[in-house]
């Protein structure tokens, strides 16, 4: 049987020969980690294998000593050999430092993409096609009503909107690792060259991408600058503190969320977002699909998101498919 | 097309009202016709295509897309012609180049469309459209827009686009089809106003002030109930007649025995109530009107069990002349021979309460038990119909709202201003068994000190979040002023309030010391 040496577990993919685990939700002796969100990256594990920026994230949120012997950091094309199972690390273009995980044991490469997206990002490296036999994809937008825009026309509708009410700051919900970076990069990309403003909680992480050489321009913290200096201006947050107490020093902001949900005009409503913006960092339909034609495997593995959908055009096309019910996905309110 | 679906995109996120008329006020001024008028119907929900259903929509996309994945996509998206917009399949380079419509060749495709060449229609027009634009389509053409603005918005937009009077608006609105070239053309000065003989058009109604002085002298002021129902009007000119509701809606097809029985060439303003059983035939609660209300046609079993009456308290016009301008004795006076004339199973004259002073009038107001009464009218008797609330001429007198004692249960993000306050209060009484159920929401009744307290207190006692709803402890008493209580199917305490809002915080008290669901159930008019 194909990928015998695999184990699906709820928390995790268990690796046999090996035994280690890919992204476990749960604490264990040896974690390969594909890149630094909570939902794939946990603290508590004894070893972990990532990328050493994803170490250098897991160091930031999760007290990860980076540093220590027993973790190890691969640069994409590289990786080790354990219990007859040659791993390696692959761009996936999630978020700076994500990865891919290829694996090759007794003449089968199964790959896991962990998160990842197709299109630019000035903030991490573009996602790299590695042929398999076993696809584990990722399926957060696997329905086809998820088509994502160019990311350059809702960055212009952002601009549009700061411009179109001066006396008013637009707050952007931005996931804090990643999203954040990226609508940061892309308005800079765009010629936005105004100071940007940021919760507290933005802080270290942007300070982590600009070490690791992602220029963010002139970043100021909200809670040091008085509220009408940000009239007319772009505020980045989390999305948690969109509708919170720490609002209020705002100028009467107009409220944004960059999120590939905010395709669904009844989720942006239900969120009471004002100004929704269709940024992902996940792949849309089209991406996803394109991406399993394109690895061409002979079988395609989903795990968490719209499995159904994808499982079902996977039958369409005459491929064959499976999903793998992992839990501690956090798809609703999580980053996307 | 691309200029409406972005005024569609804008006004369904838009919150804030004033906002909302800016924008539509903006598009109303910078499009020209018939679009705007086209647009304008389609805010106004005054559009039916008869050929096109969600059925038709539903059976197209099965012809384009994948059954199992539009079933997937309807489940998670939750609404039919956003599942359809989003899924259209991207029309091939081909067609791309094919013009999109402008509006209003959209909206006479839609019209001529038939129910057999529906479905060919639609996709013509869906392909060349991106996925905004197929959103606004198939809200025009499914009717429905459900983007928060009503009529009446719609009507302050265009008042306050031209900058013309908006009971102006009102009168002319129902006289004019879509897409209201005159309309237009008035509101540019490009031509004068429309002339409305023979025409049932709306009069803007005269409106009361809430009675703030210690009392007023009977003698300048008549005094007549306050009926719990529905205001409206009801015109007959030409061959037509009409009903309206408060909004300038009008919603004759669901009283059609009313439109049925009125005859005469005349405009009246009254209240339109149903006969309870309970009350012997006479005016029944406003619990009992809401059974007829909101719906397109009406059934039998309707019209027998809920008749309407309207109890008829004004006569703006008669036989083609204006009596707006006469005296309210001169009008009350008409009135009374007129009504006298109309058939007694839909009408009924409002009574002047008779009362010798207004300590005697204080004492009928607290003593009336009438389920229909909602308080005490008071009219100036000299003075004229005018449209909405001037100073001094129209009171009204509300019965002293009810009173329960209510434990604090779930608190919701308010909007705007509002954003990131916690403003929506469900609150609950206690059942026989001692659990708490929910009987009212309120979201106003507190000042903005009041506000900020629990808001922070809500933060502060969170015990369970759901979205932008927040469960708190059940330890905080609220006392809620209400004006009735009904008896409700939709809620689990059986009972529905009548616009409650907060009165007062009551820090001191115990939530265990709350009122009891038995307790609101004893007030159920």
């Amino acid at each position: 049987m194909t990928g015998h040496w695999l184990e699906p577990h709820p928390h995790g993919l268990y690796v046999r020969p090996a035994d280690l685990w890919i992204d476990p939700a749960r604490p264990v002796d040896r974690a390969v980690v594909t890149h630094g969100h909570a939902d794939h990256a946990r603290s508590g594990h004894g070893a972990v294998f990532a990328t050493p920026e994803t170490l250098a994230i897991m160091a930031l949120r999760y007290g990860v000593d980076a540093e220590a012997s027993h973790n190890a950091a691969f640069a994409y094309g590289e990786g080790f050999e354990r219990g007859g199972v040659r791993f390696s690390f692959h761009p996936a273009g999630h978020v700076l430092g994500s990865a891919q995980i290829a694996m090759e044991h007794g003449g089968e490469r199964v790959v896991v993409t962990g998160d990842y997206k197709r299109r630019h990002d000035p903030t991490c490296a573009p996602f790299e096609v590695v042929p398999c036999d076993i696809f584990i994809t990722e399926a957060t937008f696997g329905l086809p009503v998820f088509r994502h825009p160019a990311t350059g026309d809702e960055i212009a509708k952002l601009i549009a909107a700061v411009r179109a009410e001066p006396d008013r700051s637009v707050l952007v919900g931005a996931y804090a690792l990643g999203k954040a970076q990226r609508v940061i990069a892309e308005l800079r990309a765009a010629g936005w060259d105004a100071p940007i403003y940021i919760h507290g909680a933005l802080e270290r992480m942007c300070a982590l991408y600009r070490d690791h050489g992602i220029d963010l321009g002139d970043l100021r913290l909200v809670a040091d600058t008085a509220r009408d200096a940000m009239a007319g201006q772009i505020v980045v947050a989390p999305p948690s503190a969109l509708g919170d107490r720490w609002s209020r020093r705002l100028p009467d902001p107009v409220t944004a969320m960059a999120s590939g949900w905010m395709r669904v005009r009844q989720r942006a409503r239900a969120r009471m977002v004002e100004l929704p913006l269709i940024i992902s960092d996940h792949a849309d339909w089209d991406e996803l699909t394109a991406t399993i034609a394109e690895v061409n495997p002979r079988e395609s593995w989903i795990t968490h998101g719209s499995e159904d959908g994808l499982l079902r055009w996977c039958e369409l096309h005459q491929r064959k498919a499976r999903a793998l019910h992992l839990v501690g996905r956090d798809q609703e309110e999580g980053e996307a | 097309m691309k200029r409406f679906a972005a005024l569609i995109d804008r006004l369904i996120y838009t919150r804030s009202r004033n906002t909302k008329l800016a924008l539509i006020a903006d598009y109303l001024r910078h499009t020209p016709d018939p679009d705007r008028g086209w647009a304008l119907a389609a805010l106004t929900e005054a559009f039916d295509f008869p050929a096109i259903k969600a059925g038709t929509v539903r059976a197209l996309l099965a012809s384009r897309v994948d059954g199992e994945l539009f079933r997937l996509s309807r489940h998670f998206v939750g609404d039919t012609a956003e599942t359809a917009a989003l899924l259209w399949p991207e029309p091939a380079s081909g067609s791309a180049g094919r013009p999109v419509l402008g509006l209003s060749e959209t909206v006479e495709t839609l019209a001529a469309a038939t129910r057999s060449d529906a479905p060919v229609v639609l996709a013509s027009l869906l392909d060349r459209l991106d996925a905004d634009g197929r959103y606004a389509l198939l809200k025009l053409a499914l009717g429905g827009m459900r983007i928060g603005v009503s009529a009446r918005l719609a009507k302050q937009a265009f008042a306050q686009a031209f900058d013309v009077p908006v009971d102006d608006v009102e009168e002319l609105w129902h006289a004019i089809p879509p897409p209201y070239g005159p309309l237009f053309a008035w509101g540019e000065r490009r031509a004068p106003r429309p002339d409305l003989a023979d025409v049932a058009y709306f009069r803007p109604f005269m409106l009361a002030h809430p009675l703030d002085a210690e009392s007023v002298d009977l003698a300048d002021y008549a005094a007549e109930w306050k009926w719990d129902g529905i205001r409206v009007q009801i015109v007959r000119s030409g061959d037509r007649t009409r009903l309206y509701s408060r909004g300038g809606e009008e919603i004759g097809a669901a009283f059609p025995e009313l439109v049925a029985a009125f005859g005469r060439h005349a405009v009246i303003d009254g209240e339109l109530l149903v006969r309870g059983d309970t009350q012997g035939g006479d005016a029944a609660s406003f619990n009992a009107l809401q059974q007829r209300l909101g719906r397109k046609a009406v059934s039998k079993k309707m019209l027998a069990e809920y008749p309407a009456f309207v109890r008829v308290y004004d006569l703006l016009d008669l036989d083609g002349r204006d009596l707006r301008g006469l005296a309210w004795t001169e009008r009350r006076r008409l009135l009374e021979a007129f009504a006298a004339n109309l058939p007694a199973s839909h009408f009924d004259l409002s009574p002047l309460i008779a009362a010798s002073d207004f300590d005697a009038l204080a004492a009928l107001r607290a003593g009336a038990r009438d389920a229909a009464i909602e308080g005490v009218m008071l009219k100036r008797r000299d003075a004229p119909y005018v449209a909405g609330r001037r100073a001094g001429l129209w009171y009204k007198w509300k019965r002293d709202p009810l009173i329960a004692d209510c434990v604090l249960m779930y608190a919701q993000r308010g909007n705007g201003r509002r954003a990131s306050f916690y403003s929506d209060y469900t609150f609950g009484c206690w059942n026989d068994a001692g659990e708490l159920l929910p009987v009212g929401k309120a979201y106003s009744g507190f000042t903005d000190e009041d506000l900020k307290w629990l808001d922070k207190y809500v933060r502060d006692h969170t015990t369970d979040r759901f979205g932008p709803v927040r469960e708190v402890e059940k330890t905080l008493v609220l006392e809620v002023a209400f004006d009735s209580v009904h008896a409700s199917k939709r809620h689990k305490s059986g009972l529905a309030m009548r616009f409650p809002r907060i009165s007062r915080i009551r820090r001191d008290k115990p939530a265990e010391e709350a009122d009891r669901i038995a307790t609101l159930r004893s007030m159920v008019t």
